[in-house]
């Protein structure tokens, strides 16, 4: 199956939304910058948001069966907690640069072992 | 009104009100009022109550007594009130109520003065009524109920006791006053020198009163022998907590556990009896009663005098078959059948009774002396008197209720109840032991200066009186002692402890002149002394000790006219009534008449509160004239009347001896009343007590003769006397050494076997624990536990590795995790593990 040949279907949505959480994993994974990571987080959160809308839809699926809004419901749930997540991690940062002068996440290992 | 069921209902209420009373003031203590001054309140309303209902008791037993036909005034029998205003009610009602009157309730007070005295067809049984109240318990044949046993000497010592009690209760509201503060007690003396200060304990003693009120009524009152016991036990514990009411004083503690087991002494010998009793009669019950089955058991009173023996003491066929129990077991080997030989027993039983042997007579005599053995303990005779003088250490209003109105009572109500069970043997001992007693303590209060304890002896020396009395066939004659004694012994302890009261010392010798001082007292008291030693005009008229104590001597001469091998009895209580007249007169001009001898205490005196000499007063009217036969009154609501209604059937008779002592006779009470012997009996009487108080006049009144002169010439027999006899002493050495060095071989094996055993023991168990501990506990228990501790610590401080703070590194482990989970159930997912 070529995916570039195929009409956009479930199968597209999927990997737009893989892409974007792997893209958001790595992101967490290698920034040193706080802010990045966040942004990162965001890419995760996006990515999962996107499977939700994309399998929750009939017409996506090319079937009839009506499964209800649970899939919208939830990606607005994760926006609505990515929202707060996204507040109270900038105050974190905001004042972790007031006290140390920078964002970098290596720094901020008061809790290691 | 039905006198079946409202006589023991009232009398029942009356004996339980103190316990009601008793209840609250444990309960509630210093709490009721200021310093628990209530308890007063709570108990004197109590005892008040009770006086009540017995008094009403009385009114309801007279009202329902068979009117007699005529009743003859036999000036011996010159009868007393229990209380003149209720007696006229009680005719009134007994008018009213003569139409039923009861055939079978013979009237004794009319029947005495009969000519036949010796019919000995004293055919009915006294009026009563027995029942139970409640069963306790039932084990085979053993029952143990609450019952009563209700007749005209229940009814009597109802009121006398309660009345008594009343008075004294008031009294003791006065006389306890000092209690309702903080107490120094000068008696007491601590280790640093100081005197005891304590707090007050007013609620405590009235609250022991009441118990004992309750129990004396419960002797009273009982309706077996099972139930006198427990009251009489209680009784002793009463005596026992009120002796010791100043428990820090050693002489009064150690007086309380003398009482305490003196009187343990008596009670061993009671339960002697109360087995023999028990074991052959199988009940404790004294009248008659119905088992659940419905059948009519006769009691221990109907087995020990049947009907069918005209009420005459007969052995009881179950002691000549418990004394006979070789002979019933051959007979039953020999016809080898149940029911045949019960029949063949049956038939032997007259023969072992009445043969040479006298199957069962010698258990009867055990269980009256049995019986009696107890009395001598309460009632303090010889040789168990030295208690009652000692138990003076308590209260003054305890000395006057408990030891000398009530409680030593008991012991005499309790052979008065029991008199039909004794035998002429039995009864010839009783009377020894109150001749005895009478005169030992009669002599030992002519020297004794202690004011109670001249009260105390004179006690001991009238219930030997009144012991005599019972032992010489003399019912009536010995209850009505009681009565009367109770009156007027009361009223002199009462006195006495006003004069302790205001001289703040028990020692005649310092008194002298106080009737200036306390005039209340002081009359009040010489009508006590006047009533003791029975004053009167011979024939005419007297205190109420004339009638009871003449009746006595009487009977006395009565008895030894039949028996003259027992002349000393009759010497002894008439000898006894000229010392009685010496020692009472001579504590009445030593405390009252001439000039002072100690001028501090008699400056320091003063007459007593009212609400202590006005029971005195009261009382003294009692002591007067509670052996009137008031006119127009019929002899039976008289004391003596009264009391004939109680007499127990078939003891009106010349009695001819016994089993074993055939030659004796016990006369017939009412024989005492003749001309022949009431004569000369009264002069003897009057003139023993005029030579009595005439003297004590010459010694102590006028001073004619210097005592102290009389003490050196009679230097042995003053000491003797002064000594008691020497019979503490002797007591000592033969009682309570013994006892000390038992006691103390006791102790030694106790410390040197026992201790070294158990010490042992607990030596050894500890080596045990010690090498448990050594070598199981600590390697392996404790090891373990430390074990897994390290084992937890070391896999923390490895797992402390992994913590390394860097946010990425996290991310990374999370991410390579859930991808590694995710390869491996990719790997080894199987699909029906969901269930398709």
């Amino acid at each position: 199956m070529n995916l570039l040949t195929e009409p956009v279907g479930l199968t597209h949505y999927l990997v737009v939304g893989a892409v974007m959480f792997v893209t958001g994993a790595v992101c967490m994974a290698t920034k040193r910058n706080a802010l990045g990571v966040l942004m990162g987080i965001e890419l995760v959160l996006n990515g999962a948001n996107l499977n939700f809308v994309a399998f929750s839809s009939p017409y996506l699926r090319g079937s009839s069966v009506f499964l209800g809004l649970d899939g919208q419901l939830i990606a607005l749930f994760v926006i609505v907690l990515a929202a707060a997540e996204a507040a109270v991690a900038l105050a974190i940062t905001l004042n972790f640069y007031n006290n140390h002068a920078t964002v970098d996440v290596d720094e901020a290992d008061r809790l290691k072992g | 009104m039905n006198p079946e069921s409202v006589l023991p209902a009232l009398l029942g209420l009356a004996w339980l009100l103190p316990l009601a009373s008793f209840a609250i003031i444990v309960l509630l203590g210093r709490r009721l009022g200021k310093e628990g001054v209530l308890a007063s309140y709570v108990a004197t309303s109590a005892i008040l109550s009770g006086f009540v209902l017995s008094a009403i008791a009385m009114l309801v037993w007279l009202g329902s007594a068979p009117a007699p036909e005529e009743h003859h005034e036999d000036e011996s029998h010159a009868s007393s009130t229990v209380d003149a205003p209720l007696v006229v009610r009680a005719q009134d009602a007994g008018e009213e109520h003569a139409a039923p009157v009861d055939a079978e309730h013979d009237d004794h007070a009319a029947e005495h003065g009969e000519e036949d005295h010796h019919a000995g067809h004293h055919a009915e049984p006294p009026r009563s009524y027995s029942g139970d109240w409640y069963l306790l318990g039932e084990f085979g044949d053993l029952r143990i109920s609450i019952g009563y046993y209700v007749d005209a000497l229940t009814v009597t010592m109802f009121c006398m006791v309660t009345f008594i009690a009343t008075c004294i209760h008031f009294y003791a509201v006065g006389y306890m006053h000092d209690e309702l503060h903080d107490v120094d007690d000068h008696e007491v003396t601590l280790e640093d020198g100081g005197h005891l200060h304590r707090r007050g304990r007013f609620h405590r003693f009235f609250q022991y009163l009441s118990l004992f009120c309750f129990s004396m009524l419960g002797i009273v009152i009982a309706g077996n022998i099972a139930m006198v016991f427990v009251f009489w036990e209680l009784v002793g514990v009463c005596s026992y907590f009120l002796i010791g009411f100043y428990f820090e004083r050693h002489s009064a503690s150690c007086a309380a556990n003398k009482a305490f087991i003196v009187n343990r002494v008596g009670d061993f010998g009671m339960i002697i009896g109360l087995m023999a009793l028990w074991g052959s009669l199988g009940t404790f019950s004294f009248g008659d009663w119905t088992d659940s089955e419905g059948n009519q058991q006769a009691g221990i009173f109907s087995q020990v005098r049947p009907e069918e023996n005209e009420y005459q003491l007969r052995t009881p066929d179950g002691m000549v078959r418990a004394a006979a129990s070789e002979e019933v077991a051959q007979i039953v080997a020999e016809t080898g059948d149940l029911e045949a030989s019960e029949t063949a027993i049956a038939e032997q039983i007259p023969e072992w009774r009445d043969g040479p042997e006298h199957y069962g007579y010698a258990l009867l005599v055990i269980a009256g002396l049995g019986i009696f053995c107890g009395c001598v303990g309460k009632s303090a005779q010889f040789p168990l008197h030295v208690w009652l003088p000692d138990a003076m250490e308590g209260p003054t209003p305890v000395s006057a209720l408990v030891h000398s109105a009530t409680m030593v009572a008991a012991g005499v109500y309790l052979v008065g109840r029991f008199f039909p069970v004794f035998t002429p043997e039995v009864l010839l001992a009783i009377a020894y032991i109150g001749a005895i007693t009478l005169f030992i303590a009669a002599t030992i209060a002519i020297v004794a200066t202690d004011i109670k304890r001249v009260l105390a002896y004179s006690t001991v020396s009238q219930l030997g009186y009144m012991m005599l009395a019972l032992g010489i066939g003399g019912w009536v004659a010995g209850m009505f002692h009681l009565i009367t004694h109770a009156f007027f012994k009361s009223l002199l302890f009462m006195g006495s402890g006003s004069v302790i009261h205001a001289c703040h010392t028990n020692e005649m010798t310092k008194m002298g002149g106080l009737r200036h001082k306390m005039p209340w007292t002081a009359y009040t008291m010489l009508v006590g002394c006047l009533a003791i030693i029975g004053a009167g005009i011979p024939f005419v008229i007297g205190f109420s000790g004339y009638y009871s104590k003449d009746a006595i001597i009487e009977q006395a001469l009565s008895f030894t006219n039949e028996n003259p091998a027992h002349r000393i009895l009759f010497l002894a209580a008439a000898g006894g009534a000229a010392i009685t007249a010496f020692y009472m007169f001579r504590l009445w001009f030593m405390t009252f008449a001439g000039p002072p001898r100690d001028e501090r205490v008699y400056e320091h005196a003063h007459e007593s509160p009212k609400v202590m000499y006005l029971p005195l007063v009261v009382l003294s009217v009692f002591a007067i004239g509670v052996g009137w036969q008031l006119p127009g009154l019929p002899s039976l609501a008289g004391n003596t009347g009264l009391l004939e209604q109680a007499r127990p059937a078939g003891t009106l008779a010349n009695v001819e001896g016994g089993a074993w002592l055939p030659e004796l006779t016990i006369p017939d009470e009412h024989l005492s009343h003749v001309k022949e012997i009431k004569i000369p009996a009264t002069l003897i009487a009057f003139s023993t007590a005029l030579g009595g108080v005439f003297f004590a006049a010459v010694f102590y009144g006028w001073r004619l003769l210097d005592p102290e002169d009389a003490r050196r010439q009679f230097f042995p027999v003053h000491r003797f006397l002064l000594h008691k006899w020497w019979f503490d002493e002797l007591y000592e050495i033969i009682f309570i050494r013994p006892a000390h060095v038992v006691a103390r071989l006791a102790a030694g094996v106790d410390k040197n076997a026992f201790d070294r055993l158990i010490d042992g023991t607990a030596t050894f168990v500890r080596g045990v624990s010690d090498q448990v501990d050594r070598s199981i506990d600590r390697p392996v228990v404790d090891g373990l536990a430390n074990k897994l501790a390290q084992w937890t610590y070391s896999l923390g401080l490895g797992l402390r590795v992994a913590q390394t703070g860097s946010i990425r590194q996290y991310v990374m482990f999370i991410v390579v995790g859930t991808a590694a989970l995710f390869l491996l159930v990719s790997f080894f997912w199987n699909p029906t593990w969901a269930g398709n």
